[in-house]
């Protein structure tokens, strides 16, 4: 490596070679430290993955295995934790509640947010800058300030102890992020498409559904991916709102689950590692996706 | 169509072919046989418009405006939670608050919380991102590897924690096993460690997400710029520390200003951990903590609406400080102009 690059810092000629050799230019001057580099995030790495897998593999242990070595491997592995919660009916039962609410919230975010950002970002009216404000200014309200009166207003509506409780709430605090990232990917659709749209004599709401939509999938699928995940992980609302067990989602599930099998520490951490495998695959597939939208979400 | 107008700016619209901004359209008045067409357009403009819109609207109004606006309300009233709140108390709440030695203690954590979790995680991430942004075999699992702690829920990493720093649990038997016994202590009920157990957490959970955003920012910056330095002879230090840095500027800003609105709202960690596996919370209280300890448990809704009116102050003032002084330059024209 150190053959190819230093030719290609002596003679700037061959240009058009460019692109492979562009990102080695920049580790070259610290080459000595990549020994250093792989200890370092290997260890990094460890420390992020550590706990995760203690909570695993603790769920393949016995209590008393769990209570003689605490940080020990399983020794025997021991299934029957992972299998009592797999024929459990109230996992499966909050598993079915989390999957209600973070889909319907999800669907309710993309869709309401998508509707409104287009307004923002593609029709010209006096109050659209006040729009934009009312819904970047939304970013500071988090849920926990507003979750006393909130609890009220869902209290009066009549859906405590519902998942529509849930549900609208989480749909209205994910609409500022989602505004915010769709006004611009709405915004970069050339006026052209519109245009030429336009001219084949489709509606402006013929343009929203055809053209919109599939145009911007990037942003709806980042924008997707994060009231997924927020909603699937919102413990705050969920804890306000539901006080049956039959309406539990999983986070709350796993904090009863853990407070109420206190003693039995192997049979929590299963539990709670069935809990987080669904998020866990769901950011495996969109990584990807999220740190995309990441990114774009701070240039915006 | 645009080259009929012979500008970029229509809006595309068919009919009326009204240039974009609403001001250009009062200086350049359609031509008179499509002044008809031109209303009929409009009005289905505006009824685009709030049929697009109302939905989002609506539903943000009722379910974020409307209940803040509720708190300030309630805050005035020494009200129990049923029925019209008639207890007025004036601004008594907040004389109660400000005046609790305990809301100084959640005050002083949430205070410390931001301090640290800027001082620690910023620097801590910029040296990793730095680290990580070099091209090692991997860097994409390694990518996705540090991103977990940060999509596992709050509840659960709560529960992992508590479990493994119980003072019979496997952190004290790690320290153990690796000769260093006299390091074990009850990390989550000694008063006294707690809050630097919970910023310890706090740091592991969120600190993939602060790497995540440095090396999103690196990799936004041209190669160029690191090339035509190195032809100039600057060396890594001096490019890090001169042309790294300054661009790197508004992803930290942004991503402080991040951590700090989640220092000042933390809850659901501390809950988790500290609310369920140790009575009382030792030390680590937040004002979340304390909005639901006086407001929901205790019955005393108006007194926790208050809670929640000084926290969204509070919030609201570093906030404005911050967007005034810090992100002022990077946001210029998001919120006000509503240019992205």
């Amino acid at each position: 490596m150190s053959a190819t690059t230093t030719i290609s810092r002596m003679s700037p000629a061959p240009e058009p070679k460019a692109p492979t050799g562009r990102r080695n230019n920049r580790d070259k001057p610290q080459k000595w430290g990549s020994h250093v580099t792989y200890f370092i995030a290997l260890l990094f790495v460890g420390v992020c993955i550590a706990p995760v897998l203690y909570i695993v593999l603790g769920g393949f242990r016995t209590n008393s295995q769990i209570t003689t070595d605490p940080a020990a491997l399983p020794r025997p592995w021991v299934v029957g934790n992972y299998i009592d919660i797999l024929k459990s009916t109230v996992f499966w039962g909050e598993f079915a509640n989390s999957l209600i609410v973070a889909i319907t919230s999800t669907a309710g975010i993309v869709a309401l947010g998508l509707m409104v950002s287009f307004v923002i970002a593609r029709y010209d009216f006096k109050l659209k800058g006040a729009m934009y404000s009312l819904f970047a200014a939304g970013l500071m309200f988090p849920m926990v300030i507003a979750i006393t009166p909130l609890y009220l207003v869902i209290k009066d509506l009549g859906l405590v102890d519902n998942l529509l409780g849930v549900i609208i709430p989480q749909i209205a605090f994910g609409l500022p992020t989602t505004v915010i990232i769709l006004v611009p990917f709405l915004r970069a659709i050339p006026n052209e498409i519109e245009e030429a749209a336009a001219i084949d004599g489709m509606s402006r709401l013929g343009f929203f559904f055809r053209m919109v939509v599939p145009l911007s999938l990037p942003g709806v699928v980042t924008v997707g991916i994060l009231g997924f995940v927020g909603s699937w992980n919102n413990y705050l609302l969920p804890l306000y709102v539901l006080n049956s067990q039959a309406n539990y989602t999983l986070p709350l599930g796993v904090q009863v689950f853990s407070s109420q099998y206190s003693t039995d520490t192997a049979k929590v951490l299963a539990f709670t590692s069935l809990a987080m495998l669904p998020a866990l695959i769901f950011f495996s597939i969109f990584e990807k996706r999220i740190v995309g939208g990441l990114t774009g979400a701070v240039k915006g | 169509m645009s080259d009929t107008l012979g500008t970029d700016t229509a809006d595309g619209r068919q009919s009326q072919g009204t240039p974009g901004a609403g001001d250009a359209a009062t200086s350049v008045p359609p031509a008179p046989p499509r002044a008809a067409a031109h209303r009929r357009g409009r009005a289905r403009m505006r009824l685009e418009i709030a049929v697009l819109s109302a939905p989002a609207i609506i539903t943000f109004l009722a379910f974020v405006i409307f209940p803040v606006a509720l708190a300030a309300y309630y805050g005035f009233y020494q009200w129990k939670g049923y029925g019209e709140p008639t207890d007025w108390v004036g601004l008594n709440n907040y004389k109660l608050i400000l005046t609790d030695p305990a809301f100084h203690d959640v005050l002083w954590h949430n205070g410390l919380i931001l301090v640290l979790s800027l001082v620690i995680q910023g620097p801590l991430a910029i040296v990793l991102a730095l680290l990580l942004n070099q091209k090692i075999r991997g860097r994409s699992t390694i990518r996705v590897l540090i991103f977990v702690p940060y999509i596992i829920s709050e509840v659960i990493v709560g529960t992992g924690w508590s479990l493994m720093l119980q003072s019979n649990g496997a952190g004290n038997d790690l320290l153990h096993r690796i000769g260093l016994g006299s390091l074990e202590a009850d990390w989550i009920a000694d008063p006294d460690l707690a809050i630097w157990t919970l910023m310890a957490i706090i740091t592991w959970k969120y600190i993939g997400f602060a790497v995540i955003l440095m090396l999103a920012g690196l990799q936004s910056i041209p190669d160029e710029i690191f090339e035509a330095a190195q032809i100039d002879g600057a060396s890594y230090w001096q490019i890090q520390r001169r042309i790294t840095l300054p661009l790197l500027g508004p992803t930290i800003r942004i991503w402080a200003f991040l951590s700090i609105i989640g220092s000042l709202q933390l809850f659901d960690l501390v809950y988790i951990i500290w609310g369920q596996y140790v009575s009382g919370t030792a030390g680590t209280s937040t004002m979340a903590i304390y909005m639901l300890a006086q407001g929901r448990n205790a019955g005393n809704y108006g007194y926790g609406s208050a809670v929640a009116v000084v926290m969204f102050v509070i919030s609201l003032i570093v906030a404005l400080i911050y967007q005034r002084f810090v992100l002022r330059r990077d946001l210029r024209g998001a919120v006000t102009e509503g240019t992205v």
